[in-house]
């Protein structure tokens, strides 16, 4: 038993924030008398956070360097004003245009992590500064204009929903979206093979293991939700492709973070920048590659929100920054560096967003939801450092 | 001195942390005017129990009982142990860098009235208990000014200004010159003698511990072993002979402290030639100068000189160019030139540093045990640049088992390791990066002599295996006992050229002073 404690103790802060996010969906569930939990306003849910979900992914790379990126609100306005341009003005092709855009990002990104790697300008400054250049250009390309509307293709990055090839199932008055239930469910069974797989790792190497009752119930909690949230989708209209988008990035940048090299590396040098360097992790580029990568995904964030929306405006983006940066803190990431994951940012972020959903649809203002969401990320940092202090002192 | 009281006395004390008991039911007792050495291997558990003592494990987290002069103490944080007159000095020095002596003495205890400082009085008392601990600087020095011996004369002093009666001192010198330990081991002596303060040294260098030490305590494996009394007659240098401690220690005899080494030597293997480095802070001036060593296959090459000669300097300029400006030179593997002139290139040609600073340089401390074993040459156990995580599990697991590292499992967090365990996972992450040339850096530093003696042994090893290895060490016979050549250094230059194991500590002196 003791050993359980200590296992959760050690693993307090992960599952703090999973329970957290369960405990305020569920109790918003209640509030709103089951509006919270109906399928439109899940894909809702989604199609609102998606783009700080993906700028959170970005930044949680930058919070590891014990660092962030203020930029990226500025650099959604700027790459959407872009995309207004080439689609709206110009009226070039969209898929041209969608990868022009992403190009940019990435210039955008190789010119901050150039001065940031190269030029050893703080970070906090490089991206400060990165913040008034493109919000300013921002606005000098739209020239204080709304620009509208934009292509159906692109309009469907946020708006559409995966095609079910099988044609859709009906039972009774339910109609069911296939293809969203076969992805559903191929997703939960390579959860559970992979929580399987790990706990096979675990008894061999005999370290901190939950004991089997409490593993089960676990995976089986997960398998659950997951199953009961890709059944509310597909009664609804199926997936939408933004969830697909967004599931690609969580998995992908999750893979790389805690699998790869280059992962290792940014976690070796957020932990210790020159011990890691010392060790050969080449810190400059490491750094000089976040901040590109950060940038390339606030342009995904851009074309996500700007199709959302169907136009660009000056105002787009106003404070995503600081919405991505609180996802992190929220999700776990030590602000010294060196600590979180993706998965937490994510799971962070959600919070957040479900915090909003759910506040809007209860009545509570914009200015008070403002508020809360600020002693959200107090509490949760502070509830952090707490148990850090408590669990293990290093003197 | 007979029927001297008790001071402190700790009774039952037992901490364990997940997964570790790192003390287990230890007793200890300080006699007032004495000197207490703790002594025991890495991990044996003995900063825990000062940490214990003195509050940073607040009462409550642990079992047992402290009574200071017959009267129990609960205390919950370092403040309290402090008005109790228990103060603690730790291995990292907690000076303010940029203040000044004075300053930095009275943190938290400001001479001031109305919340004004008083500077004359600050200076007034600083230079008062600096005159205690033979101190001679202005007061208005910061103190990154003054050399670590000096640093820790001020943490002293800071500390008698608190009213100590029992000083703790965990491994003061194990950063220390020669010089520096003997003066501050000088002045233990002074302040029992004259002020009645008791203190608790805990220490590696047991020759130190023998030479001061009143009685010892020998921990192993966070319990008591024993404690030894040393009759001390006046006029009669009696003491407790380091054999004896030893034993004490590992439970076993160690009967030669530098292992013998009888591998052939081959060809030169390393070669650094005309090495000049400037000075980074102050780009005028010359760190190193014209500096000429070769390293043979097979062959341990030490590096003598005082704190401040170069040594770490030359090592780090050449692994990679991590130290150092307007280098110029040439670097030659096997007898050709090579370009080391980044880190990552400097590994791959297999050349490895092992950094003087384990904590700040050697290791990302927040990291476990399998993270930092495998850091330098992941690609080792990666395919397109995915890491193998049972290859990375075998590797970690089989270098604890090689260097005998003791952690609970390869997934602790290295911060958590006692110092001579943290020096064998930066030792691991070297040797999985399979160098040709193992530069170490004070490889020994605050390592018990148990440990010692286990990474003499695999410096021997590696030799045997073709490597070349340099050794910088300020312990003397160290450098004596394990190289085969020894170069002395003096600032910035290679003063001499001597043999290994025959020299003598006095010739290496003479060389580096006659510069
Ligand atoms: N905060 C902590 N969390 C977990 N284990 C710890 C912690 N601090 C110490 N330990 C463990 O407790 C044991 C005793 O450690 P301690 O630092 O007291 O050793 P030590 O005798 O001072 O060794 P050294 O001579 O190397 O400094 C070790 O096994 C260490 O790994
Ligand atoms: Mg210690």
């Amino acid at each position: 038993m003791s050993g359980l404690i200590a296992i959760l103790k050690k693993n307090v802060r992960q599952y703090m924030m999973v329970i957290a996010l369960a405990v305020a969906m569920v109790a918003f569930g209640i509030l709103t008398d089951g509006i919270f939990f109906r399928p439109v306003n899940l894909t809702n849910l989604v199609l609102q956070n998606s783009y700080v979900l993906i700028l959170a992914v970005g930044m949680l790379l930058c919070t590891l360097t014990g660092n962030v990126d203020l930029s990226v609100g500025s650099i959604v306005c700027f790459i959407g004003a872009l995309c207004g341009v080439m689609m709206v003005d110009l009226q070039w092709n969209p898929y041209v245009a969608m990868l022009l855009a992403l190009l940019v990002g990435a210039l955008i990104g190789m010119w901050q992590g150039f001065w940031i790697a190269f030029v050893n300008v703080p970070p906090f400054i490089a991206t400060l500064a990165g913040m008034l250049v493109f919000r300013g250009l921002g606005q000098v390309i739209m020239k204080g204009q709304t620009k509208a509307p934009f292509p159906k293709e692109f309009q469907l990055i946020s708006s559409g929903y995966i095609p079910d090839p099988f044609g859709g199932l009906s039972i009774g008055a339910l109609h069911f979206h296939v293809f969203t239930l076969l992805i559903g469910l191929l997703i939960v069974a390579l959860i559970i093979f992979g929580e399987i797989q790990k706990r096979k790792k675990q008894k061999k190497y005999d370290f901190d293991m939950l004991p089997a009752g409490i593993w089960l119930a676990k995976v089986v909690f997960i398998a659950t939700v997951l199953v009961a949230f890709t059944v509310v989708f597909a009664v609804y209209k199926g997936f939408p492709n933004i969830l697909i988008l967004l599931g690609i990035l969580v998995i992908g940048y999750q893979f790389v973070a805690s699998k790869t090299i280059q992962g290792r590396h940014i976690y070796a040098l957020g932990g210790n920048r020159k011990a890691a360097e010392l060790s050969g992790v080449k810190v400059k580029w490491v750094m000089f590659w976040i901040y590109t990568n950060m940038a390339i995904l606030a342009a995904v964030a851009a074309m996500v929100f700007t199709a959302r929306l169907n136009s660009a405006t000056p105002k787009a983006g106003q404070n995503f920054e600081m919405d991505a940066i609180a996802a992190c803190y929220v999700g776990g990431s030590a602000v010294s560096g060196g600590v979180g994951s993706i998965i937490g940012a994510v799971v962070g972020g959600l919070f957040i967003g479900v915090l909003n959903n759910g506040m809007s649809i209860i009545g509570i203002s914009t200015d008070w939801q403002q508020a809360i969401k600020g002693f959200v990320l107090l509490a949760a940092v502070a509830f952090d450092l707490y148990s850090k202090s408590r669990s293990s002192k290093i003197a | 001195m007979p029927n001297q009281s008790i001071l402190l006395s700790m009774k039952h004390i037992t901490k364990t942390f997940p997964g570790v008991k790192a003390l287990d039911d230890v007793s200890l007792d300080v006699k007032e005017r004495e000197i207490h050495a703790l002594v025991g291997e890495n991990g044996a558990g003995k900063s825990t129990l000062m940490k214990v003592l003195s509050g940073v494990y607040p009462y409550g987290t642990y079992d047992g009982d402290i009574f200071l002069e017959g009267k129990r103490c609960a205390f919950s944080n370092i403040k309290q142990s402090e008005q109790a007159g228990i103060v603690i000095i730790h291995q990292e020095l907690a000076l303010s860098p940029y203040l000044s002596i004075a300053e930095n003495m009275f943190i938290g205890d400001e001479r001031a009235r109305f919340n004004i400082i008083n500077w004359d009085k600050t200076r007034e008392d600083a230079l008062k208990y600096m005159e205690r601990v033979g101190l001679h600087e202005n007061p208005n020095t910061p103190v990154n000014k003054l050399g670590v011996g000096k640093q820790q004369m001020v943490e002293i002093a800071k500390a008698l200004a608190k009213n100590a009666k029992l000083l703790i001192l965990d491994e003061p010198t194990s950063a220390l010159n020669e010089k520096d330990s003997e003066h501050l081991l000088e002045i233990l002596k002074e302040l029992r003698d004259t002020s009645d303060i008791s203190s608790v040294l805990i220490s590696h260098k047991l020759n130190e511990v023998a030479s001061v030490a009143d009685s010892v305590t020998i921990l192993r494996d966070g319990r008591t072993i024993e404690t030894l009394e040393v009759k001390r007659i006046p006029g009669e240098n009696a003491s407790i002979s380091e054999d004896r401690i030893i034993k004490g220690m590992v439970g076993r005899e160690i009967t030669e402290m530098f292992p013998k080494r009888s591998n052939p030597i081959g060809d030169v293997l390393f070669e650094v030639q005309e090495w000049t480095v400037y000075n980074p802070d102050n780009p005028e001036k010359k760190k190193l100068d014209d500096v000429n060593i070769k390293v043979r296959a097979g062959e341990v090459v030490g590096l003598a000189g005082l704190v401040g000669a170069g040594r770490t300097e030359l090592a780090m300029s050449v692994f990679g160019r991590a130290y150092g400006d307007a280098i110029s030179g040439h670097t030659l593997i096997d007898g050709e030139e090579v370009d080391i002139s980044t880190i990552p290139k400097a590994i791959s040609h297999g050349v490895a540093y092992v950094p003087e600073d384990r904590k700040e340089l050697g290791l990302v401390l927040i990291q476990n045990v399998k993270e930092n074993t495998t850091i330098a040459k992941l690609r080792k156990i990666a395919k397109l640049s995915v890491i193998n995580e049972h290859e990375e599990n075998v590797v970690a697991e089989d270098f604890c088992k090689r260097l005998n590292t003791k952690t609970p499992t390869i997934l602790q967090t290295t911060g958590n390791l006692s110092g001579g365990n943290q020096q064998k996972v930066v030792l691991s992450k070297w040797l999985f990066s399979d160098p040709r040339v193992l530069i170490l850096d004070e490889p020994t530093r605050g390592i018990d002599v148990g440990a010692k003696h286990e990474i003499y042994t695999i410096i021997n090893s590696l030799a045997a295996q073709g490597m070349a290895c340099i050794l910088i060490s300020s312990e003397m016979p160290e450098i004596i006992g394990m190289s085969d050549r020894i170069y002395v250094m003096s600032e910035g230059r290679i003063t001499a050229e001597l043999p290994g194991r025959t020299t003598t500590q006095e010739e290496i002196m003479r060389n580096i002073l006659n510069n």
